[in-house]
């Protein structure tokens, strides 16, 4: 009975060694063929670069402005999170810690807006910014952070907020500490994997986002770097040699990935807990 | 007497802290939705007034326009294969980290990778990857002596080939799947062993009940996300070969910032997110007979 069952384990090893196997390929080729000399690019037998060199990274720096891409990226990216981590975090406080009639129906509606398409919304939301003169700016790629506009994440730090206990607040609030000061001084700093968490799934949405940008910014000197990125493609469409373009792709997920390397842990934490409490 | 303060205080402070979502939800999603149905009554190209012109603009929808149907068809298919597969991935990767193996957080760590890069790098190098003749995939096959397929550049299997590279994207699915395997109380599976349950029995018995409530939360998920599919055919197809992965989103794109047709495009949004509410509908309604809440089993 007991070798039986090891060999069950010795095989769903093997089963997720190959499946790892397959899920890095695409990331393997891409460093690789970043690295591969011109002559090399095109055999494709030879998996690890021999010799390794930069040059498509240098083309590809020289050609397009991925440096200036990058910082719109964390532009964008930054105003997005302090935003959503401020409207957020005091709205889920606000779900979590308060009694009102209508809170039921309004957590349903926030919950609700999860389902409602982005195209539904975008076309008014672009005549709108476009009469205000804002198409073009970064305006309507941060704004609506700063107003709560992720139902996911205020729903993600509620649970973290309903799992502090009450008295922690009630304690205070003898002590003559008003309920901001409270949420400020006591709550915040108890939910900080959790703001952990929110930053994160911001900065990754901003730096994959793709229709956002597309719709909103028109000058080439704006562009994140997904826009930029699809811009190089183009350029490059015509090129036999993949190296400079696999190059770019490799710099524009660089962060994420170190990011997602330091992280790991609150990556996989922050959606357990909505996932399960969902 | 002392309560009824204490709870108008509560409801007061209430409404304060929940102030930013309110304008925000205010502003950015309930006005822009009223507006968006009021001009999918209306011809309207951005710069002179909104002409109404009725439900012309859904007649059209339904009965003119080709490229809708084609549109739907796509994108309904894209759904329908692409969910499921995702959800039976996720469940079946979450089953295998939840053996006791060595180096589980490193395979978790790889299953998670492609969840967090999906963008426009990973999507060119899937395209580099799908390259019919000097593509990786290809060369691979013929080395095992297989003629490939022509991948996104066939009819027949472009509309294949996203669904296969957006399996891959099943991480935050598998992640909240494992959680909630990680949560069962292993005493079921205790008694489940006593009754002389083999390990199928025990996985429709036992996991799938456990698991359920988050399968569900993963299929609501994964159809809103897949409803509304775009990058992908954008940057690696743009809706071809012959519109074979047009998908509504293209088409919704196209009408509005291509051809400026903002109340036609505004109906067709609309009709997505009645579909969407639909399926959701389906699925809610559905969901009691086999979604199980642990409520019911204490």
């Amino acid at each position: 009975m007991k070798k039986r069952l090891s060999a069950g384990k010795i095989i769903t090893m093997l089963v997720l060694i190959v499946l790892a196997v397959i899920f890095l390929i695409p990331y393997f080729w891409m460093v690789s063929t970043s690295l591969k000399s011109v002559d090399q690019v095109s055999k494709l037998w030879e998996i690890l670069p021999n010799p390794v060199t930069f040059r498509s990274y240098k083309t590809g720096f020289e050609l397009a402005p991925f440096g200036r891409y990058t910082l719109n990226t964390i532009r964008i990216g930054v105003l997005c999170v302090v935003g959503t981590l401020i409207s957020c975090s005091l709205t889920a406080f606000g779900f979590a810690k308060f009694h009102a009639r209508s809170k039921k129906f309004l957590f349903m509606v926030l919950l609700a807006t999860m389902m409602v398409p982005q195209t539904v919304t975008l076309i008014p939301s672009y005549m709108l910014y476009s009469r205000l003169g804002w198409v073009n700016t970064i305006i309507p790629l941060t704004l609506p952070a700063f107003f709560g506009c992720s139902a996911f994440n205020i729903f993600l730090l509620r649970q973290f907020f309903s799992s502090l206990p009450s008295d922690l607040g009630e304690a205070a609030l003898i002590d003559g500490c008003n309920w901001f000061g409270i949420f400020v001084k006591i709550y915040l700093p108890n939910t900080v994997p959790a703001l952990l968490v929110v930053t994160i799934n911001q900065l990754v949405y901003v730096w994959n986002d793709y229709m956002s940008p597309l719709v909103y910014l028109g000058k080439p000197s704006d562009y994140t770097i997904a826009l930029g990125l699809n811009m190089f493609k183009g350029q490059q469409g015509g090129s036999i040699d993949p190296g400079p373009l696999m190059a770019m792709a490799c710099f524009t997920i660089l962060p994420l990935f170190i990011l997602y390397i330091c992280f790991q842990r609150y990556f996989v934490e922050g959606i357990a807990t909505t996932g399960i409490k969902g | 007497m002392k309560s009824d303060k204490l709870a108008h205080k509560s409801s007061r402070l209430f409404y304060l802290f929940i102030s930013p979502w309110i304008i925000g939800f205010c502003v950015f999603t309930l006005f822009p939705m009223l507006f968006s149905l009021f001009t999918s009554f209306t011809n309207w190209n951005g710069l002179s007034l909104p002409e109404f012109i009725g439900f012309s603009n859904y007649v059209n929808i339904f009965t003119v326009d080709r490229l809708f149907q084609t549109s739907l068809k796509n994108t309904l298919y894209y759904v329908a294969v692409s969910v499921p597969l995702n959800l039976l991935l996720s469940i079946v990767l979450a089953l295998m980290l939840n053996q006791r193996l060595p180096a589980t957080n490193l395979f978790r760590a790889i299953f998670y990778l492609p969840t967090i890069c999906t963008g426009v790098a990973s999507y060119i190098t899937w395209l580099y990857l799908y390259n019919p003749n000097f593509g990786f995939i290809n060369v691979l096959l013929s080395r095992l002596g297989i003629q490939g397929p022509g991948w996104l550049s066939d009819i027949n299997t472009a509309m294949p080939s996203l669904i296969l590279m957006d399996m891959f994207v099943c991480g935050t699915s598998m992640t909240v799947v494992l959680a909630s395997l990680q949560d069962t109380p292993k005493m079921y599976y205790e008694a489940a062993n006593l009754d002389g349950a083999n390990k199928w029995q025990q996985f429709v018995h036992v996991t799938f009940p456990m698991i359920s409530p988050v399968v569900f939360f993963n299929l609501l998920m994964t159809l809103i996300k897949g409803l509304q599919i775009f990058t992908q055919p954008y940057v690696m197809t743009e809706g071809g070969p012959a519109n074979a992965t047009y998908v509504y989103g293209l088409h919704l794109y196209k009408t509005a910032f291509l051809y400026t047709r903002f109340g036609y495009a505004s109906a067709l949004a609309w009709v997505l997110f009645l579909l969407l509410i639909a399926l959701s509908g389906i699925i809610f309604a559905t969901s009691k007979f086999w979604v199980f809440y642990r409520e019911d089993v204490d």
